[in-house]
């Protein structure tokens, strides 16, 4: 256990930027992935072929490869930015797709009659979508939305191949110097797994106080 | 792209809104050319960022006319196929197992596959790729190539795919079990020939999306520069220094490869097959001894 109180520094700075980059690129895809999917279920042509597009290109194209395009690549075409914020950028895109697809499989469950009724009263589409269909479409979609944030904080951890130094970045740094493989990968592992419980038992807990009563 | 929209794109699941009238249909058109216009002012606002550091010069792009860059390319596709089969099987194999342990009546297997899938399910891939690479080494254990990419990648998708299969299993009829049951048929028999088949083609459409998301993860062989896709992408752009134009290739090969996937388990999703679970309606081949009551009906 020394190892882990010697290099507590770094490890701690690490499993700070694991967490930073999850919760900014996880509320980033909360939005831009709600603004898809109205995009999506929009009467303009244009806008939903386009959120379509979009979420095929993101659920079709590895994650791996976006990073290394957007960290690698796209400086030579003289886009660059700074290296943490452009892999959070990345991230929150790719997810969006994944949130978009989530809320959309959320919409589905949102009965014609409660359309057909906001119509009824003369609520324009935007209004309907932002009283009615959105807010009970994001309610039922809070598990499939966990999942997708479970997942998005795993793939904080492709971060660590273009060179942030999160947690899984850490951990090889450490066991590098360390060579104990089983202990370090473990704790990391179970601090991966400790996250992902506090996103899952969280879900569960809104899924819970906002579900509705059918 | 605009082609392939039609089907899923066109449709909203919901009807969200009537046949637009007058009004509406000129709110459509103008909200259409504001998304044109702003859709084109970024393609070409990126066009001109290309081209002022001249990445769209035609002699940048001429190369990816030969042949040979392909074929190099291909082979990376190869090897991305194979990984990705090799994880399909062992993952789909592991994860059959794993959605039926977890679904046991025996209480030891019903906790040993929950534990195991929650814990796949919660280990970023990358954590078990450098345990393979650089944690196992040191420990004397030092696998092929690919099966430092194929092991974590197994570990991962089984536990995805054995949710996915419970899933199908659950969203069974319990009387397809039961009836196999009563037919005498063990719990064995009832699982192999009536719930699983059907669990697994209930479940196809998801299956093929994880098949998809599996194929996108064998690009971490560019972590254990295993020859796939994206190492081979980047083992050419180092060769021809065409970075931004390797990368756009490998793009949309992957694009085009998993798309082709995507669009299947739409299809499969949108257009089930005939067989579907929720349709009591067909007639089915009841062995009949007495012919009497179906001539009168």
């Amino acid at each position: 256990m020394d190892i882990f109180v010697d290099s507590a520094g770094p490890l701690l700075q690490a499993l700070g930027t694991t967490i930073v980059m999850a919760l900014i690129a996880g509320v980033g895809s909360l939005i831009l992935g709600t603004f898809v999917t109205a995009a999506r279920i929009s009467p303009i042509p244009v806008l939903r072929a386009l959120a379509f597009g979009y979420v095929q290109f993101f659920v079709n194209v590895p994650l791996l490869v976006l990073l290394i395009l957007a960290v690698f690549v796209l400086p030579d075409a003289g886009i660059i930015g700074p290296l943490a914020p452009t892999a959070v950028i990345v991230l929150a895109l790719y997810e969006a797709a994944y949130v978009a697809e989530a809320i959309r499989s959320g919409v589905n469950t949102v009965g014609s009659g409660q359309v057909e009724a906001s119509r009824a009263l003369g609520l324009t589409l935007g209004q309907s979508l932002r009283y009615v269909i959105i807010p009970q479409s994001v309610r039922a979609a809070v598990q499939p939305l966990g999942n997708v944030m479970i997942a998005l904080t795993m793939n904080t951890a492709l971060a660590a191949a273009v060179g942030v130094v999160e947690l899984t970045a850490a951990a090889n740094k450490l066991n590098l110097v360390q060579a104990q493989p089983i202990l370090i990968f473990s704790v990391a592992g179970l601090v991966y797994m400790a996250l992902a419980l506090v996103i899952g038992l969280g879900t569960g807990k809104i899924e819970r106080r906002v579900a509705i009563k059918r | 792209m605009s082609t392939t929209t039609k089907p899923s794109g066109a449709r909203p699941a919901v009807s969200l809104y009537d046949e637009p009238g007058p009004r509406t249909r000129r709110n459509i058109r103008i909200w259409s050319v504001v998304t044109f216009v702003l859709l084109g002012a970024a393609i070409a606002a990126a066009l001109v960022q290309f081209a002022s550091h001249g990445q769209l010069d035609a002699d940048k792009w001429a190369p990816f006319l030969q042949w040979s860059i392909w074929e190099y390319l291909l082979v990376g596709l190869w090897g991305t196929a194979q990984a990705a089969a090799l994880v399909a099987v062992l993952g789909g194999i592991f994860g059959v197992i794993l959605a039926l342990g977890r679904l046991s009546n025996v209480r030891v297997i019903r906790w040993l596959s929950t534990g195991y899938i929650e814990i796949a399910r919660t280990v970023p891939v990358l954590l078990l790729i450098y345990v393979m690479l650089f944690g196992l080494p040191q420990l004397g254990i030092n696998f092929p190539l690919l099966w430092k990419l194929v092991i974590p990648l197994t570990i991962a998708n089984a536990a995805a795919f054995a949710e996915i299969v419970r899933a199908g299993i659950l969203g069974l009829p319990a009387g397809q079990a039961e009836a196999a049951l009563s037919l005498g048929m063990s719990r064995g028999q009832a699982t192999r020939y009536v719930v699983l088949p059907q669990a697994i083609r209930f479940a196809s459409p998801s299956l093929v999306t994880q098949l998809v998301s599996l194929i996108k993860d064998t690009s971490l062989g560019y972590i254990v520069s295993f020859t796939e896709l994206l190492y081979r992408g980047q083992v050419l752009s180092s060769f021809n220094h065409l970075l931004i134009q390797t990368f756009v290739v490998v793009t949309l090969i992957y694009l085009v490869f998993n798309g082709s996937l995507s669009t299947l388990a739409s299809r499969l999703r949108t257009r089930p097959s005939t067989r579907t679970l929720a349709d009591p309606g067909e007639p089915v081949g009841v062995p009949v001894t007495d012919p009497r009551p179906t001539t009168v009906a």
